[in-house]
Formats: C-alpha cells, structure tokens, sequence
C-alpha cells in the first residue's frame, strides 16, 4: 500500500474511532460514582461471609474463584510453551568452535564484572525481598496484595543474584527441580483445593475450611489455601521463565573462564 | 484529589505516547518500565492498591525484563544464523 492511501485510511479510522469514543464518554457515570450493585454487596457481606478483610482476594479466589483458576492455568500453559519454546537445542549447538565465533565471546562484548557496590547492594536486598515477598502472599486476605504479587516479587530474588554477578548460585536456584516440581504443585494445589470443595461441600471450590477469626493470618478458610498455591506457582513459573530464557547466556559466561 | 487525578493521568498519556514513539525496542524496554511505574501510581490513587501492587511487579519489573531477554534471545539466534552460513560457505 502506498503511503497517502494510507495516511487518508488512517485519518478516517481516527476520526470514526474519536468520535464514537467521545460519544460513549458522555454516557459514562461521574468519577467515584459506581453504579454496579456487586461491589457494594460484597463489601457488605465478604468481611462477615468470609473473615477476611480485603475484598478484593476474596473476590478472586473464592467469589468467582472458578475463573481465577483458569487466569492461573493461562500462566502455567505459557510458562510451559515458553519453556519449550526456548529450550536450547542440545545437540544442534554442542561444538565449541561455534561458541568461540559468537561475538559474545570477544572481549569488548563480555559482561563487565559488576562492581562492589552493586554486588553488595543486590545481595543485601534478596533477604528482606524474600520476606517481603512471602509477607504479600501470606497476608494475601488481610491487605492489598496476594499469591499473584507476593510470587512475583518472590521470583525476583534470584534476579538480584543474577545482577550481583553470582552466576553460579543463580544457576544454581533457577535450574533446581524443585522450582519445576512447586510449579507443578501450586497449579495442582488450586485445584485440590476446589476438588475438596466439591467432596466436603458439594460445589467445586466451595469455601470448605475454617474461616478463623478476622484479621488473623489463618483466616478466610480456603482463600488463604489458594493463595498459597498460587503464590508458589507464580513464583516458580516466573523462576523457570526467567532460566529458560537466560540458559544459554548463562552457560557461555560460566564457561568463559569466571 | 481531583487535581492529583487529573495530574496522574496526564502522566499516564504522556508516557505512553512516549513509548509509542520510541523506536529502539531496547530503549522501548525502559520506557515501558517508567510507564509501568506511572500506571502503579494512577492505580493507587485511584484507590486501587491491589491492582497497583500487581502492576508495579508486572508493569515495571516482569514486562520490561521479559522484552529485554526475548532481545538478548533474538540477537543470539541471529549471530548463530549467521555463523553456520558462514560455516556452510567454508565447508
């Protein structure tokens, strides 16, 4: 196509797009007025249904919990499509010669040695990260936050490990088969839990376990189970992206010569 | 309030456009990371906290690093496309 056609199509999709866009601002409600009724029910009834403070977990893993479960297994499938996608052909590149010709390999084009600021920085940082990360999945069903963030943070630790130059350790962790195995039981773990619903309760992810007391780390029954589940995989998926796509980088840097 | 949603948002459309305009993914990297930052803070004033916890973790973190290791793959997959047609020149 060539470009004014273009530049005229353009010109006309933005107008159409502008206007209906504009015309269906006009209809929407005023800021801070919210018209639906499920908010408002369930911040009425979750805290005294449920035991839990923060809603918006509730919402997630128990109120419609069924459709967080397929959100959770949307992650594991492209955790494990990327993971096949980016696994190194062992054989195809094996000969050493062929390494030695990437550019990697020439010196203006080695990763520089991070410094001891950084070192000592990035490594002061992974514990408090950790705690913080399994704080946000602990108190998933009390404060802002849940299985979802507290994973991701949790996954990031090993990323500091990476920045701190400690290849070996960051190989290390993100290689292990635990990370594969906690992968697996965080996505198993949400549906057993949903499973135990259907056996004890009758419905598939009913909330069947004690509720506690609100306000304590044990409350919500069920909710606070799935976020745990939840929070492992995430973590562990994140962990297994983040050496599937790093392997091979990984390897040539160890195996030159650090 | 107002005037801080009214700040953060014009925030939002500025970064935003400025990542559109980037060209150089690995700049467009960073750029999304800043966005990212600035989309966790309308979220939290918007009085959104879990949204903006999860948005600080993706938007910031796992999205910009994610683009730039696909990067580091692409550029990698390429020299050694490179090298075994150089190879089969040889051979």
């Amino acid at each position: 196509m060539k470009r004014s056609p273009r530049i005229v199509f353009f010109l006309l999709s933005v107008a159409g797009f502008a206007g209906v866009y504009l015309w269906g601002l006009t209809g929407l409600p005023a800021v801070g007025h919210y018209r639906g009724p499920y908010g408002d029910v369930l911040n009425q009834v979750a805290t005294y249904e449920r035991h839990v403070t923060d809603v918006v977990t509730a919402v997630n893993f128990d109120y419609r919990g069924f459709d967080t479960l397929g959100e959770e297994f949307i992650l594991f499938m492209s955790v494990v499509g990327g993971t096949v996608l980016l696994r190194r052909q062992r054989e195809e590149d094996k000969s050493e010669h062929r390494d030695q010709n990437l550019s990697d390999k020439s010196p203006e084009r080695q990763a520089p040695e991070p410094s001891d600021a950084t070192r000592v920085l990035t490594l002061a940082l992974v514990g408090p990260l950790v705690v913080f990360g399994l704080y946000i999945v602990a108190h998933g069903q009390l404060t802002p936050g849940g299985g979802f963030q507290g994973g991701v943070v949790l996954a990031t630790a090993p990323l500091l490990v990476y920045l701190a130059g400690d290849l070996k350790k960051f190989k290390q962790i993100t290689s292990h088969t635990l990370v594969e195995i906690g992968e697996a039981l965080g996505a198993f773990g949400y549906l057993a839990i949903g499973l135990a619903g259907l056996i004890l309760g009758g419905a598939y992810l009913r909330n069947v376990a004690a509720l506690g007391t609100t306000g304590t780390i044990t409350s919500g029954g069920t909710i606070a189970l799935i976020d745990l589940a939840t929070g492992l995989e995430v973590a562990a998926g994140f962990v297994l992206l983040l050496y599937a796509f790093l392997e091979q980088t990984l390897e040539i840097r160890l195996r030159g010569g650090k | 309030m107002l005037f801080l949603q009214f700040t953060i948002l014009s925030f939002v459309a500025v970064t935003a456009t400025a990542v559109v305009l980037t060209r150089d993914p690995a700049k467009q990297a960073v750029g999304i990371s800043f966005y990212g930052l600035v989309m966790a803070l309308m979220f939290f004033i918007f009085q959104a906290p879990d949204v903006a916890l999860s948005q600080i973790v993706i938007g910031a973190v796992a999205l910009p690093l994610m683009i730039l290791l696909a990067l580091t793959k692409i550029r990698r997959h390429e020299e050694e496309e490179r090298v075994r047609r150089k190879e089969k020149k040889a051979a």
